[in-house]
């Protein structure tokens, strides 16, 4: 059955990225499957996701468009680097998977979870929020419009209440 | 007290002597970028004045974007020791036209010469470091090719590997301590961002 990974692996294509950025991530997995599945996407494994913003400008030099993939805890990692997107103004894409977010069940999630819309605005990045698996497409889209086509730094948070509550098994 | 003898500025002249379109160069931020601009300010130089840690990994965009250019990253120890990781990230993807190579002059140059862990081990109160290989590291990493230079008479081969040989390749340069004239490019980041795309693609 299709869903809304499948709906941004789709918006990828249509936005011709070429280079997929991530760490491993159960929110992301099925998308970054997709993506190494995938001959016309480079998909690339961190080490950490502040190597992705490097990456990401390397590409966009180079003429390519990219998109890193992390979850709000990598974000903290990032933010002297977002610095670079502002710096050389490049199109930058990323989406988020939050935690510590709607119905966390694990308090050591929540600082850098509640804390990433704040250190991301503070940055100067713009960003896009999707709670409804309906809405994801498009926000996407339009996310990727404004990165490739505005030349802005975007970020999509993908909240929690979408992902679903991860339960260690419990319920 | 380092060893060294090399001294970096005629060292990456040498380097970057009768670049074409065909290489494009990326400089750490400090000494690697007044060095690469004192080679010849071009283009097709991207040279850092921030972001530290992100030489290696802009190599890599780069190289995976534009595969039948030649990709050489130019940065210092410093630099290099804030991005280990990227070096495993590079020895995932194995791009066959990106040469990195690290100037260890065992210092933060920028910052007023305070040791770094390249340093060697009882070198004095305030020199001391670990003797942190770098080269050994990027080998440890997955970079099959990996070297270090230290004589002059290394120097030509060293230079006909960054430029030539089938990469991923590694190399760690031992250079002195120098104090030097900054040598510098223009600053605007999006200024040059656009000129290197507008060089490569024919479009900011």
């Amino acid at each position: 059955m299709k869903d809304w990974r499948d709906d941004i692996f789709e918006v990828f294509q249509d936005h011709d990225i070429k280079q997929v950025y991530h760490v491993p991530d159960a929110g992301h997995s099925r998308l970054i499957e997709a993506c190494q599945k995938s001959n016309s996407v480079r998909t690339l494994a961190l080490t950490t996701e502040e190597e992705g913003i490097a990456i990401a400008a390397g590409a966009w030099l180079g003429g390519q468009r990219s998109a890193l993939l992390m979850q709000s805890s990598g974000v903290g990692n990032t933010i002297n680097m977002v610095g670079l997107t502002r710096t050389l103004r490049f199109p930058f894409l990323t989406l988020i998977t939050m935690r510590g977010d709607y119905g966390e069940f694990n308090s050591w999630q929540y600082p850098m979870g509640q804390g990433t819309p704040k250190v991301l605005e503070a940055m100067g990045m713009l960003l896009y929020s999707v709670d409804k698996a309906e809405d994801v497409k498009a926000t996407v889209d339009a996310a990727a419009r404004s990165a490739f086509q505005g030349g802005q730094s975007v970020a999509v948070l993908l909240r929690q209440k979408l992902i679903g509550i991860k339960t260690f098994g419990k319920k | 007290m380092s060893q060294a003898t090399l001294q970096r500025r005629p060292l990456v002249k040498e380097i970057l002597t009768g670049a074409d379109d065909n290489l494009l160069v990326i400089g750490g931020l400090g000494s690697s970028n007044w060095d690469i601009t004192n080679a010849g300010d071009r283009p097709l130089n991207m040279p850092l004045w921030g972001a530290m840690g992100a030489p290696v990994g802009m190599g890599l965009g780069l190289a995976i974007a534009q595969p039948t250019k030649r990709v050489l990253v130019i940065t210092g120890d410093g630099d290099m020791l804030m991005s280990l990781g990227s070096l495993a990230t590079v020895a995932a993807q194995s791009p066959d036209n990106l040469a990195i190579c690290v100037l260890d002059n065992e210092k933060f140059g920028e910052t007023g010469n305070q040791a770094t862990h390249t340093s060697p081990r009882n070198n004095g109160p305030t020199d001391s470091g670990a003797g942190t290989d770098l080269a050994l590291i990027a080998r440890g990493c997955g970079i099959a090719d990996c070297g270090t230079v230290t004589a002059k008479g290394d120097v030509a081969q060293l230079v006909k590997d960054l430029r030539m040989k089938k990469g991923p390749i590694f190399r760690l340069v031992k250079v002195m301590v120098e104090k030097l004239e900054f040598v510098m490019p223009p600053q605007d980041g999006a200024h040059l961002k656009d000129r290197f795309r507008q060089a490569l693609l024919g479009r900011p």
